[in-house]
């Protein structure tokens, strides 16, 4: 086990560097450079040779993307040039938020389709399998951006349920003391979330190993004792009201992206789960005699879990896609919003930065899906 | 004797027209199968209904619209004084902000999306299925090299890329569907087919076509190739989705050097502000969202009814 995630390790380094050279040097094929785009257009062209040289812009590309490499590993990745701050700091400051709004998401679409999906292979044939699939397929393919105005349209300024946008409101904000920052409640947020996850993961496996077949029966009490604790945790914490204005500000654009990705996993689950029902271990669960129930949730539904949650670290990286979007339409100041400004104003350092970011996201989910599969499926052991 | 020796004509067509009427039974089949799935034939009929809107445009121009008045671009009615106007006989969808019709807009952008997905589409399926079909039947380091590129483009957000590609290419329509070609061809869809092409490598009709004196280029194009053509056409299917929202989503950013496409209503829309005053302008809000929305749904749909005609354990039975 620790040898193949070793292994994997080393393969998704590898991954990693060709991933920031092939963006590093499309960005570099591109006509014109910094010294073109920002700088005083009356410029001599001697002027323009002296600073290229300062700024090594001379040098042969690969040159340069070592250089870059080597930078980066001691935490170095420039000066964003729209924005005049280290693009270690910028992205320092926005990546939590994306981190924060995107593993919610992922969690909560991944939980609505598998069950959804579950009851759908169930229910073939009703009239209400049809109708959902119908409207998972519209979800599926709906247009991101305009159902994201939607929603603003209708919960944010028809209902007045939730705000319009951004992911704080300065009138709670103003007049604190100055050590307390946005970034700091963020942050401790997710650190909470962080270590309820954990306990619950140790809780789980501690059941597992001591008392299985009553994992069942334990673990949602558990799961309610620790988020009352957090709750709890929180509610003596003098700035409670300031995590709940940032959670008021988190449920629209979660409930977007929810909405708009629940459907691949959902119709993935239907069409996996009526396969597995057709094999004989079904028909053998049946003919003992056990309950539908039983047979749906214990035998159908758990050999169902593996290629759906497979397919779905597959689609992270498209949720991420959609959370560019709905951090755009939402102004919520994450990595995705970063990204779409780096691009329209043709800030290399800024866009690397963004870049690697993603890369590191992606690569990280997918090694997590690896290791959690031995949890999923038994059968599966690495070497 | 001579009726025995000479070639006979006729016993030659009917050998075609025998293979021309399986063929033909084969598709009835086929249909009769995709026909069952009342999803696929909703798709169906809502690809119709665009693929008309797209054709009339031109028609409707060239006779019933005078182009001043209804042109896409720079189209303005002198008879309509206060834009954005709600609908009219007049203007069957009302006027956006700068005066243009709204219908007009809609009918010419359906041509252009229809040409993006299936351009790109045939592209992807080009690119997947050579490309799947020669990693499968060599193997080997070739294999590797385009399992390991597919891999290293899945793990990339389209979108995000195709944001950073747009800050330094001038990406108009026909740049963008073959970048989204290459990107998908090279992508997921060549795993998906080189599976595929694994399961039919083994198959005895390849083995005998090599024993029938076939090179490899011959048995990878005449024989594996066309047996993924069932495949490839499904997966166009989605492939067409995933361009038209690209697109959208693109000029929806204002990255995209187009002059008139959904996603640019939708950015006018947002632009001047008319996105978030309430249903009150629906005319500027519904038709463009709900048209990408409808056809990506349908396209969508054909391919899950053409995935049970291709996959025969999804039937129902």
């Amino acid at each position: 086990m620790w040898k193949y995630i070793l292994r994997r390790s080393v393969q998704i380094v590898v991954t990693l560097v060709l991933y920031l050279a092939i963006t590093y040097f499309l960005l570099d094929a591109q006509p014109g450079d910094m010294t073109l785009q920002y700088m005083n257009p009356r410029f001599t062209e001697t002027q323009r040779q002296a600073l290229r040289i300062r700024l090594g812009l001379d040098r042969p590309v690969t040159e340069r993307f070592v250089m870059w490499i080597g930078n980066m590993l001691r935490g170095e990745l420039g000066d964003s040039f729209s924005e005049s701050k280290p693009v270690i700091d910028i992205i320092k400051e926005r990546a939590p938020r994306t981190v924060f709004l995107f593993l919610t998401a992922a969690l909560t679409t991944f939980f609505v389709g598998y069950y959804l999906g579950r009851l759908l292979a169930w229910k073939r044939g009703t009239k209400s399998e049809y109708i959902i699939t119908v409207f998972g397929a519209v979800m599926y393919s709906i247009f991101t951006p305009w159902f994201a105005l939607l929603m603003v349209l209708l919960f944010g300024y028809t209902l007045k349920w939730f705000p319009l946008g951004k992911f704080l409101n300065p009138v709670i904000w103003r007049g604190l003391p100055l050590d307390i920052s946005a970034n700091l409640i963020f942050n401790r947020l997710m650190l909470t979330a962080l270590l309820v996850a954990l306990a619950m993961l140790a809780v789980f496996l501690l059941v597992r190993r001591f008392a299985p077949g009553h994992t069942r029966r334990i673990l949602p009490g558990v799961a309610c004792i620790a988020v009352i604790l957090a709750a709890l945790a929180w509610v003596i914490y003098p700035y409670a009201h300031l995590a709940g204005d940032i959670l008021h500000h988190l449920v629209l654009p979660v409930l977007t992206l929810t909405l708009v990705n629940f459907s691949g996993t959902m119709l993935l689950t239907r069409t996996t789960m009526l396969e597995t029902l057709r094999e004989d271990y079904i028909m053998a669960a049946r003919a003992k005699g056990l309950p539908e129930k039983t047979v749906r949730d214990r035998h159908a539904a758990r050999n169902t879990m593996l290629p759906v949650f497979s397919n779905f670290i597959i689609g992270l990286p498209f949720i991420f896609a959609g959370g560019i979007i709905t951090e755009t339409v939402f102004s919520w100041p994450g990595m995705g919003l970063t990204l779409l400004q780096a691009a329209t104003t043709n800030d290399i350092p800024l866009i690397m930065g963004t870049w690697l970011f993603i890369g590191i996201l992606s690569l990280t989910a997918h090694l997590v899906a690896d290791i959690a599969y031995v949890f999923i499926d038994p059968r599966i052991r690495y070497a | 004797m001579t009726a025995i020796t000479a070639p006979q004509p006729h016993a030659l067509e009917s050998i075609r027209r025998a293979r021309l009427r399986r063929s033909w039974k084969n598709l009835l089949e086929n249909w009769r199968l995709f026909s069952e799935d009342k999803i696929g034939l909703l798709g169906l009929g809502i690809i119709i209904l665009y693929a008309l809107l797209a054709a009339a445009h031109p028609i409707l121009m060239n006779t019933v619209w005078s182009p001043k008045v209804y042109d896409p671009f720079i189209g303005n009615d002198p008879q309509v004084l206060e834009n954005p106007a709600p609908p009219s006989w007049r203007h069957l969808l009302g006027t956006d902000p700068m005066g243009r019709d709204v219908l007009s807009q809609l009918m010419f952008s359906t041509r252009n999306e229809f040409v993006l997905g299936f351009l790109a589409a045939t592209i992807t399926v080009v690119l997947a299925t050579s490309v799947g079909a020669l990693a499968a039947y060599y193997g080997g380091w070739l294999d590797s090299l385009f399992m390991r590129m597919a891999d290293l483009i899945n793990i990339l957000p389209f979108i995000a890329l195709l944001v950073v590609l747009s800050a330094f290419i001038k990406m108009n329509l026909w740049v963008l569907a073959i970048v989204l070609g290459i990107l998908s061809g090279f992508g997921g869809n060549t795993i998906i087919f080189k599976a595929q092409a694994l399961t039919i490598k083994v198959k005895p009709y390849i083995e005998s076509a090599k024993v029938a004196g076939g090179n490899d280029w011959h048995v990878v194009f005449y024989h594996i190739v066309p047996n993924l053509m069932p495949l490839a056409f499904l997966n166009m299917m989605f492939t067409v989705t995933g361009a038209i929202f690209a697109e959208a989503a693109l000029s929806f950013f204002g990255l995209l050097n187009v002059r008139m496409s959904w996603g640019i209503m939708i950015y006018t829309t947002q632009a001047a502000g008319y996105m978030l005053r309430g249903l009150e302008y629906w005319y500027l809000i519904l038709p463009a969202g709900l048209s990408i929305t409808f056809l990506c749904t349908a396209f969508y749909l054909i391919g899950r009814a053409l995935d049970s005609v291709v996959n025969p354990r999804l039937r129902q039975r």
